[in-house]
């Protein structure tokens, strides 16, 4: 689909940004650039749409040199989706997204109908077409940023750190809405960013930089499992690298099959009897069918008991889960960011099948102590 | 309380004369002004490309700003003979300053961001100025256009020397009787009247073509800021 043949950028003045770089992307594979800034991955980005033009070598896009057509038409077939979001605030949603169906001469009524059917991908309601950019939250605005980036169905998709400037919250839930979103519609995606988080949630291919050429290139398994060398190692992280231990992959694995659970018919006495039998501060509620309905700890039952007297009346069903088959590396970042105590584990009919607590992660970071003695003995 | 009653007097008795007045100095105004504009905007978009030749292109336009009125009248005049063109040539002169500084500073100040995502999305070097700069830099355009036009209604006044006609006829004739005040004044006043009536109309259409409502006053004062 894309491919880099030895190209390289000397800017003026004699600093070479990239250098010599050789690459092939498949059709629809994401691949994040990643390196410490200054490193050429951005540099290398814009090689692909020509807003930076290579000094040497040549970049191919299904098999065309994109260096020798016109490179306005070439910038009108790919997207672009960068950090500052750059949606133009004298246009109203539905304009900023169509505005590349403008470039290419499509009619206003189609222009209409395909910003209402983006809009609809990233559920938000029609009424926002007739709003302007700065009436919007940084959040939907990006995902605005994102739409435009996909309104003329584009193959290819360019984003520079498109997530950067969000806080943390909305960055999770926009790299998770977009990922499900380029499975779905097949692009294929070259993103640079700095956070090795993103990237290893993000990509099926990790390019990692150094003084423009590229020191790594791997999905993120391998590359956390045999980095190349010294600089990839500590670019990861060792923390990384230790939760990434091949051993453990699932969740599945790791979480403790038994919770205590209770249902919601019992009394809040029972419930609290329960607790100081199993010595513990909270139990999961489920159903008869062990479907997860919510929580209940310690607190809630101190509040509340004056006035209810059943789990069923205090349960607190705001509670996070996730998946079986979520990697773990995931979830642990989830505990050890959010400050969550423990997360449920679900199927994918949200029946409960276990938990994941503090107490698990004590068994990973043994088991990775003790685990990677005995791996060098071996190795 | 008299040079009141000598003012309404005087407007009663020559109304048509000096609404012919009122008339012709504002189209003498407005004139300078828009041929300024046709020259300037294009002007201004073409140093903040060539960002070399502003340096150069706004020194020449402030060196024509230090020159007083009347000494360009009188230069003016020598070349172009009396009359009303001479007049609107010169409040052309006047007029490329503001309108070429707040042009230049307006396309100069649009996010660079917007510029690449233009740039990115496939716009040709035209598109962009159409659909990006333009647009975002319109209201400071305007914002020059309005200070170019309040200078001119000012300047125009002194049109009269070369007899060009305009409300400056009416201050001048004042000026040459036995107590006059009533007639400078009734000359005096319309013109401050007009300076004021199109300031506040064209600060109106300056905020109906801002691209933000919002962040309207934070680029009025980066223009003020630049102007001053």
């Amino acid at each position: 689909m894309l491919k880099f043949d030895h190209v390289s950028k000397v800017y003026k003045g004699g600093k070479r940004a990239v250098q010599d770089l050789t690459l092939e992307i498949e059709k629809g594979e994401f691949i994040c650039f990643i390196g410490p800034s200054g490193c050429g991955k951005t540099t290398t980005m814009k090689m692909i749409n020509r807003l930076i033009e290579p000094t040497e070598g040549s970049i191919y896009i299904n098999g065309k040199n994109i260096l020798e057509g016109d490179s306005v038409q070439l910038r009108r077939e790919i997207g672009y989706v960068i950090q500052q979001i750059g949606l133009f605030p004298h246009m109203t949603i539905q304009e900023n997204i169509s505005l590349v169906l403008k470039l290419l001469k499509f009619s206003e009524e189609k222009r209409r109908t395909r910003a209402r059917e983006l809009l609809a991908l990233v559920d938000m309601t029609p009424d926002y077409l007739e709003k302007y950019p700065h009436e919007l939250s940084g959040g939907q605005q990006q995902r605005i940023g994102v739409l435009r980036a996909l309104a003329a169905d584009q193959p290819l998709i360019l984003m520079d750190e498109p997530f950067g400037a969000l806080d943390p919250i909305t960055r999770d839930s926009l790299q998770e809405e977009f990922k499900k979103l380029q499975r779905k519609l097949e692009k294929t995606i070259v993103f640079v960013t700095h956070d090795m988080d993103e990237a290893l949630k993000l990509a099926d291919r990790i390019v990692i930089m150094r003084d423009g050429q590229i020191v790594q290139c791997d999905t993120p398994d391998e590359i956390l499992r045999n980095p190349a060398n010294e600089f990839v190692e500590e670019f990861i992280g060792r923390d990384r690298l230790v939760q990434a231990r091949p051993n453990i992959q699932t969740v599945e694995q790791i979480m403790n099959p038994s919770p205590i659970t209770i249902t919601g018919e019992r009394t809040l006495s029972e419930a609290i009897q329960l607790m100081k039998h199993h010595r513990v501060d909270s139990l999961l509620v489920v159903d008869e069918k062990k479907v997860l309905q919510g929580f209940i700890d310690v607190e809630i039952i101190d509040q509340k008991r004056k006035k209810a007297s059943l789990v069923r009346d205090v349960v607190e069903t705001d509670i996070f889960t996730v998946e079986k088959h979520t990697l773990v590396r995931d979830t642990v970042r989830k505990i050890l960011k959010v400050g969550m105590k423990y997360v449920p584990v679900v199927d994918d009919k949200h029946r409960l099948v276990g938990i994941v607590t503090r107490a698990s992660l004590v068994d990973i970071v043994y088991d990775s102590i003790w685990g990677e003695d005995e791996m060098t003995k071996i190795g | 309380m008299e040079t009141i009653n000598d003012i309404l007097n005087y407007y009663s008795q020559n109304a048509g004369y000096v609404w012919v007045q009122f008339y012709r100095h504002f189209l003498m105004a407005a004139y300078g002004v828009l041929f300024a504009a046709i020259v300037a905007i294009p002007v201004g978009i073409l140093i903040a490309r060539y960002n070399k030749l502003s340096t150069w292109v706004i020194s020449l336009a402030n060196i024509i700003q230090t020159i007083p009125a009347l000494a360009m009248l009188a230069v003016l005049m020598l070349v172009m003979g009396l009359g009303t063109n001479t007049v609107v040539f010169s409040l052309f002169l006047y007029s490329l300053l503001p309108i070429i500084k707040n042009t230049y500073t307006g396309i100069r100040n649009v996010d660079h961001a917007l510029l690449e995502s233009g740039k990115a999305m496939g716009m040709t070097r035209f598109q962009v100025l159409c659909m990006v700069e333009l647009p975002m830099a319109m209201s400071v355009i305007m914002a020059g256009l309005r200070t170019a036009l309040v200078i001119s209604i000012g300047i125009a006044t002194i049109g009269t020397f070369i007899g060009a006609g305009g409300l400056g006829d009416i201050i001048l004739r004042g000026t040459n009787v036995t107590n006059g005040t009533p007639i400078i004044l009734a000359g005096a006043i319309p013109t401050a009247l007009m300076a004021v009536i199109a300031d506040i109309v064209m600060g109106w259409l300056e905020r109906k073509l801002s691209p933000i409502k919002k962040r309207k006053g934070s680029l009025q004062n980066q223009v003020d800021e630049q102007a001053a």
